[in-house]
């Protein structure tokens, strides 16, 4: 649990983060191995607290990869090696001591596909509350439920159909919806792989929406194949290339001038 | 530089540098023409380059509607965005330095009928000559995306201004000498005025290059010096 002693790199990155707000996960020298392929090289970032970071890059570059180090997904993986050190408030996330489920809470995560639970609505938002005991009684439990759809902008359209099966919502309903119920467990950090990517233009502008909205509370990390939605709703924006994080920054600095020709040629379309 | 992935925006980008290169060139000889016009007091020639600057202002528009498509159209980025946004500045300034050689082309047909203090047209001379050159230079810096070639004519704007500041002192001599001079002599003044003016707008387009290929502002501050707004005469 050692504090992380910023290196000069992030020094810059420090420069733009408002004083007091800190960063909430940091990674140092992070590699990931699948068996004998080195899926992520030596990756080191610091990601602010109450902001949203973009992670952008091709396909394969190790994106979902390093998501999944951040709440401990590759664990799950049995030929998946991780090095390095991930913090998250300073906190090991490799640290033997440390409880996964509870890590898991802290860390919500949000995937590409919607999938709600085949259960009803309010059953899907009061899953991660009841597994770790969040509600001593089930108005407390309501209310949980309740909040929860509201920040996920959700609750006007299911108010009236909470005993609704989760799987009868619309795609973008139903993205709303694992918002909802990542945040019903009081998470600090959401993480965002390729969220909108099966959604319409509206249910995609909804969720950036959202996004915009949760910043004010959370850590937020998305992966996202759009550039235009990284520059959207992202204040900073990673490039990764061939399992290496090239190039960290300001997103609007990012996408006007960038400072490495491989981002340059990346967000422009060109061949690399 | 690579290519585009996409080869048709590859091609609008080239298209956009095509139309500022020929628009370029117009002001270029407008001004140059409009010069000569007021030289020879050649009202044909003047109404000639007071027609054509309408082609120059349709190059601005049609700039201008290529860049809002490519923006609606392809969402450039990076260097990309920085390509259609400069070239949208560059051809403001084109338009504006157009409409100043149109200014001294109006002017040669006001003047048409006066006499011409020989020596005061070789020095507005002087200075068409200079600011043809600039202009000529920040547009090969532009197609050659060459910052430094943009930085030497950003530099350079201060000898048109000198040479303004000394010909609007002569200029003034010259009224004082006799009254019957006012007349052509302010025409000449604004004459003058008009080319310092397209030395700002070169000096402008300068920066603009200089942005695109570095992704930064100029940084120090060139010294301003068109004094003439301070300038006193002394009545002894
Ligand atoms: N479970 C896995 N087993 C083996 N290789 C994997 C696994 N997951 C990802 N990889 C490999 O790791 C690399 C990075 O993949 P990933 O993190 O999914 O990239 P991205 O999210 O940027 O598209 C790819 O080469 C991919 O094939
Ligand atoms: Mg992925």
């Amino acid at each position: 649990m050692d504090a992380i002693v910023a290196n000069p790199s992030s020094a810059t990155a420090a420069a733009h983060v408002m004083p007091g707000s800190g960063f909430k996960v940091s990674a140092r020298d992070c590699n990931v191995y699948y068996g004998e392929k080195h899926a992520l090289k030596s990756v080191s970032v610091d990601i602010p607290d109450r902001s949203v970071m973009a992670f952008i890059g091709p396909s394969g570059c190790g994106k979902s990869t390093f998501l999944r180090c951040i709440n401990r997904m590759n664990d799950t993986i049995p030929i998946c090696r991780v090095t390095g050190k991930i913090t998250i408030d300073g906190q090991d996330v490799y640290d033997q001591s440390l409880d996964v489920v509870q890590l898991r809470a802290r860390v919500g995560m949000v995937f590409q596909k919607p999938n709600p639970f085949p259960k009803s609505i309010y059953d899907n938002v009061a899953y991660g509350p009841r597994i770790h005991g969040f509600a001593q009684s089930r108005a407390e439990l309501d209310q949980i439920v309740m909040t929860s759809l509201e920040k996920a902008g959700l609750l006007k359209e299911v108010k009236d159909r909470l005993t609704d099966s989760g799987t009868s919502l619309s795609g973008g309903q139903q993205q709303r919806l694992c918002i909802a119920r990542a945040i019903a467990v009081s998470p600090e950090v959401i993480l965002m792989d390729e969220p909108c990517s099966a959604l319409d233009p509206i249910a995609t502008a909804r969720i950036e929406e959202l996004i915009d909205e949760l910043r004010s509370n959370y850590s937020i990390i998305i992966v996202t194949h759009s550039m235009q939605q990284a520059a959207r709703v992202s204040q900073r924006t990673a490039f990764f290339h061939l399992g290496t994080l090239v190039e960290e920054g300001e997103t609007g600095h990012i996408f006007t001038n960038p400072n490495d020709k491989r981002t340059q040629d990346y967000i422009t379309g060109r061949i690399g | 530089m690579n290519e585009h992935i996409v080869t048709s925006y590859e091609e609008e980008l080239a298209l956009l540098d095509k139309k500022i290169a020929h628009m370029g060139g117009l002001a270029e000889h407008n001004l140059g023409q409009a010069f000569d016009a007021l030289e020879r007091r050649d009202p044909r020639q003047a109404e000639l380059v007071v027609k054509s600057d309408k082609a120059i202002d349709q190059f601005e528009r049609d700039i201008e509607a290529l860049v809002i498509s490519m923006i609606a159209r392809r969402q450039p980025m990076a260097n990309d965005l920085r390509h259609v946004m400069v070239a949208l500045r560059i051809a403001a300034d084109l338009e504006r330095i157009g409409d100043l050689a149109k200014n001294i082309a109006k002017r040669a047909l006001a003047i048409a009928h006066e006499s011409h203090p020989k020596p005061l047209m070789t020095g507005l001379g002087h200075m068409v000559e200079l600011a043809l050159k600039q202009l000529k230079a920040v547009l090969d810096a532009y197609s050659e995306r060459d910052a430094e070639k943009a930085l030497a004519v950003w530099r350079d704007d201060a000898q048109i201004d000198a040479m303004y500041n000394s010909l609007f002192r002569e200029l003034l001599t010259y009224m004082m000498e006799d009254p019957r001079n006012i007349g052509i002599s302010t025409h000449l003044l604004f004459g003058a005025k008009n080319v310092e003016r397209v030395g700002d707008h070169t000096t402008n387009i300068a920066e603009t290059v200089h942005y695109l290929v570095r992704g930064t502002n100029v940084a120090d501050d060139r010294p301003k010096s068109d004094q003439t707004s301070t300038t006193l005469i002394s009545h002894d």
